[in-house]
């Protein structure tokens, strides 16, 4: 199992407080923000403030992700010149629609990394979804470039695209979610989920968290520490899950051992997909053990 | 480096620093720092602003400082935030060393 | 002999000695008043209430070089420190020696005061704002002394600090001095629920003078200052500003990285083999140690725990879980906002105690010495894990030694909360500026990126570690803050002694220096 990034925290890149503490609160990623959170102003002061920040601080184990302004935009080259140097492990690409959008980036980033002497690959990607054109083309997204390492649905710009809003239930973004997800995974590439905005209200984030998880997502975007726990918690596999797939390996072990073919357990048949499923149970209880520190 | 016009970059937030910088030519730089931790890092302050700044090339410069607990790091991209923003340059500093 | 009523008595007993005959001479106090109840209230033969503060300082025969005292129980809403001395001022008297419990912000008055030779030296908790400014900056020839809670109510007891007059403002007051922090009468303007510093006070000044802006029905029952304790009552306009004495309920911090440490803290307790059916605690009122109550119920909840006892200053949500029935019995020795006091007022569980109830080292038993868990802030802490919560990082006094080194020293484990880096300056130094509280007294420090426990407590650090928890040395804390905002300079001091610091039985813990102007 790869990375565990069941949470990615946005963290606005003007903001040298948060900046400072942004790994201290647990999640498996820190998305640093050139953005949506900038104001058009701050452009050149918040690429300043992250380059600097991510060449100086320590962030531990945490996966370092910083999200540029397009290469539709004016900022957006320059971004990728200092961000490309900070070598943060990924660079995410916001409203990607094509696959030549993602290509794009792939060779900026490759000249720089030829430019300053870096391993070609390095620096890798990431591309955020937020439109209708950008659903349709999620598989050719997803397979884009080598550097891809997940794609993301981003809701709100996406639901204005569709012309409608966001609702408690998210009927709006079933379809999107699940075109992201089957190109992730057709792709054997990460997804990971949109945004819950509104951080006082604990029972809706949690309904909606349960649900990109059922569904298959591997993590959610999140704009607060607080939500932090509670998606790592909806994420970590029960008691039950654990004790069962525990179980189960040491039958395929013991199996083996013995040369067997067909291996049970409870009269029931224990097949592949059985079993990868509880190896992952397995990774991800070890990963919440660890991460609680 | 030449400083032109007024350059501002940073804010009064905690953590942060404003930096407002402009011309003073063939007089050096000069620093007026007001910090909330004056006593323990003023000193340190004052050499980072001057060291991003000769890093940068300039020579000449008033520059007034309202520190509310910068890092270093965040200080030094708001000298070179400023600096850019004054000399009306896009002078990276990925590109000057 | 025949005494007074004719009666025949001795004149001595063997082993008793002599006799001291009953007389028919009617003494003052022991004439029978018949005036009906109502009446004698309204017009006591000994009338208690006077018609000014003046009056009041002048019956009391308050003359220079005399020590009066205050209670801070109305904390920055506080109008009658200010008011005694616009008045004693006024009067002419100097050389005064200041005993309050506490002093804040809203005491900047007194610099005129001490400038003027009114006030020459100063007994209190805490100090802060313009006032704490001046006297960091020498503006008294003897240094201020520091008393913990648990300190100034020993000091007071021993007479070792002997009080002539202690001037108490109280929320709610009947003509004969029986007087509260709320009233059960009506919902007194200047609530402030506990009065468990004033009591002490009460209890051992010579004279003792109440101020009440809320002047109800005799008897004022429920009573914390009973009327025999008091010799005079002055009725003012207003005691204090109702804002400034409690906030409507203390809430729960939105911080993430107070939460941070507030979860943290709640591991600490319930891995630390104080967390038990009947355990006790008591919270400081900072923004992550109230948040661990949050925290803990949960815990509390999930392993049906109840706490026997709370302790101390009391909030909203230590009653909240009061009152769903997670912590059986709360002892208030201050209240801190609305909600506190209107419990302290209908829960009967929810008891009123005093300082040397509560913390006094020197008693037969301090109320302290009963906690297992207490929670506390610090502005600083040192590789010893001694603890400063008096000076700020600039030297300049801005906090109050309050029951901390008390609470410390009583509770099973005192677990200091605190942000490893504030802005730009780190919480632990090789070497705090002064110590209020001593780092043997001190267990474990939980923060935001790490823990650390007292190499004296390996049981801790064995429970700790047991849980999985980010336990590390305090040395490894400590570089990990420094590797983030690098290493302050030492603040430069003058020689001047400022300020005394006194440990809870009264010996000297530090000293504060005056701060040295400019670099």
């Amino acid at each position: 199992m790869g990375r565990l990034r069941r949470t990615m925290l946005y963290v606005p890149g003007n903001h040298p407080g948060m900046i400072r503490d942004a790994h201290i609160y647990g999640s498996d990623s820190i998305m640093f923000d050139l953005e949506d959170s900038v104001s058009i102003k701050e452009k050149d002061a918040a690429r300043h403030l992250v380059y600097q920040s991510l060449k100086t601080l320590d962030y531990g184990n945490t996966e370092i992700i910083v999200r540029v302004n397009g290469l539709n935009t004016p900022y957006g080259k320059d971004d990728f010149e200092a961000m490309v140097r900070a070598i943060p492990d990924a660079i995410r690409l916001p409203k990607t629609e094509t696959p030549e959008d993602i290509e794009e980036a792939d060779e900026l980033i490759t000249r720089i990394e030829n430019q300053i002497g870096m391993e070609r690959g390095t620096i890798k990607l990431m591309a955020a979804i937020e439109s209708a054109l950008g659903v349709i083309n999620a598989y050719k997204i997803a397979t884009a470039s080598k550097r891809l390492i997940g794609i993301a649905i981003g809701a709100e710009d996406f639901v204005t695209d569709l012309k409608t809003t966001r609702s408690p239930e998210g009927i709006e973004l079933l379809t999107a979610r699940s075109q992201i997800l089957f190109a992730a995974r057709a792709a054997g590439i990460d997804a990971i989920d949109t945004v819950f905005s509104d951080v006082n209200d604990e029972e809706g984030f949690i309904r909606e968290v349960r649900q990109i998880k059922q569904m298959g997502y591997d993590g959610k975007s999140i704009i607060n520490p607080r939500q932090i726990d509670i998606v790592h918690k909806l994420f970590s596999p029960s008691e039950d899950e654990i004790r069962k797939s525990i179980r189960i390996i040491e039958a395929i072990k013991e199996a083996e051992e013995k040369g067997s073919g067909v291996i049970s357990l409870d009269g029931k048949m224990i097949d592949k997909p059985i079993v990868e499923r509880a190896r992952r149970v397995l990774e991800l209880a070890d990963a919440v053990k660890v991460s609680y520190c | 480096m030449k400083i032109h016009d007024v350059g501002i970059a940073g804010t009064l937030e905690s953590s942060d620093i404003i930096i407002h910088i402009e011309k003073n030519e063939g007089k050096g730089i000069e620093i007026e720092l007001k910090s909330t931790v004056e006593n323990q890092f003023g000193n340190q302050i004052r050499k980072v602003i001057k060291e991003t700044l000769q890093e940068l090339g300039v020579t000449d410069a008033i520059v007034r400082a309202n520190d509310k607990g910068a890092l270093d790091c965040t200080i030094r991209a708001r000298v070179l935030t400023a600096v850019n923003r004054s000399a009306h340059s896009n002078n990276l500093p990925w590109e000057v060393k | 002999m025949l005494n007074g009523i004719g009666r025949e008595i001795p004149e001595e007993i063997l082993g008793i000695g002599t006799m001291r005959s009953f007389e028919k001479i009617i003494t003052n106090g022991q004439v029978k008043n018949i005036q009906r109840s109502g009446e004698r209230q309204r017009n006591p033969e000994k009338n208690k209430i006077l018609d000014s503060i003046e009056t009041a300082i002048r019956e009391t025969g308050l003359k220079d070089g005399m020590t009066i005292s205050f209670h801070h129980h109305f904390r920055n809403g506080d109008y009658v420190v200010n008011m005694v001395m616009d008045a004693i001022a006024a009067m002419g008297i100097k050389d005064l020696v200041l005993a309050s419990s506490s002093l804040s912000e809203i005491h900047a008055p007194l610099v005129k005061h001490i400038r003027d030779g009114v006030i020459r030296r100063i007994e209190t908790s805490g100090l802060r704002g313009e006032l704490a400014q001046a006297i960091s900056n020498g503006i008294m020839d003897i240094p201020v002394v520091i008393n913990s809670h648990g300190g100034r109510a020993r000091a007071i007891a021993s007479k070792e600090l002997p009080i002539d007059v202690a001037f108490l403002g109280v929320p709610s007051c009947d003509s004969y001095g029986n007087a509260n922090g709320y009233s059960s009468d009506n919902s007194a303007v200047s609530a402030c629920g506990s009065l468990g510093y004033a009591k002490v006070d009460a209890q051992h000044a010579k004279n003792v003078v109440l101020i009440t802006d809320n002047l109800v029905e005799y008897p004022n029952v429920p009573f914390s200052i009973p009327a025999s304790q008091v010799d005079y009552i002055v009725v003012v306009d207003s005691i204090g500003d109702p804002k400034g004495i409690v906030s409507g309920a203390t809430r729960y911090t939105n911080n993430p990285k107070d939460l941070l440490i507030a979860k943290q803290a709640a591991a600490v307790i319930e891995a630390s083999g104080y967390f038990y059916d009947g355990f006790s605690m008591q919270t400081g009122s900072g923004g992550a140690s109230l948040a661990t109550t949050r925290f803990l119920r949960d815990r509390m909840l999930a392993a049906n725990i109840k706490a026997s006892f709370a302790l101390g200053g009391i909030t909203g949500q230590i009653v909240a879980l009061h009152e769903e029935g997670l912590i059986k019995k709360l002892l208030d020795v201050q209240s801190f906002d609305l909600k506190a006091v209107e419990s302290l007022k209908n829960n009967p569980c929810h008891y009123q105690i005093d300082a040397e109830y509560y913390a006094s080292p020197d008693n037969a038993g301090s109320a302290v010495n009963q906690l297992d868990v207490v929670i506390l802030s610090a502005l600083e802490i040192d590789l010893d894990f001694n603890v400063n919560v008096i000076t700020g990082s600039d030297g300049v006094i801005r906090g109050a030694s309050g029951g901390h080194c008390d609470t410390a020293a009583g509770a099973s484990m005192a677990i200091i909360v605190a942000p490893l880096i504030r802005g730009r300056m780190p919480s632990i130094l090789d070497r705090v500026n002064t110590v209020v509280t001593p780092g043997y007294t001190i267990d474990v420090l939980v923060t935001d990126q790490g823990i650390a426990v007292n190499p004296l407590r390996q049981d801790l650090y064995s429970s700790l570690k047991a849980a999985k928890l980010p336990v590390l040395s305090i040395e490894e804390l400590k570089a990990k803050a420094d590797r983030i905002v690098g290493r302050p300079e030492p603040i430069k001091w003058e020689d001047k002694i400022v300020g005394l610091v006194k440990y809870r039985d009264g010996s000297v813990i530090d000293v504060i220096r005056q701060v040295k102007k400019g670099l």
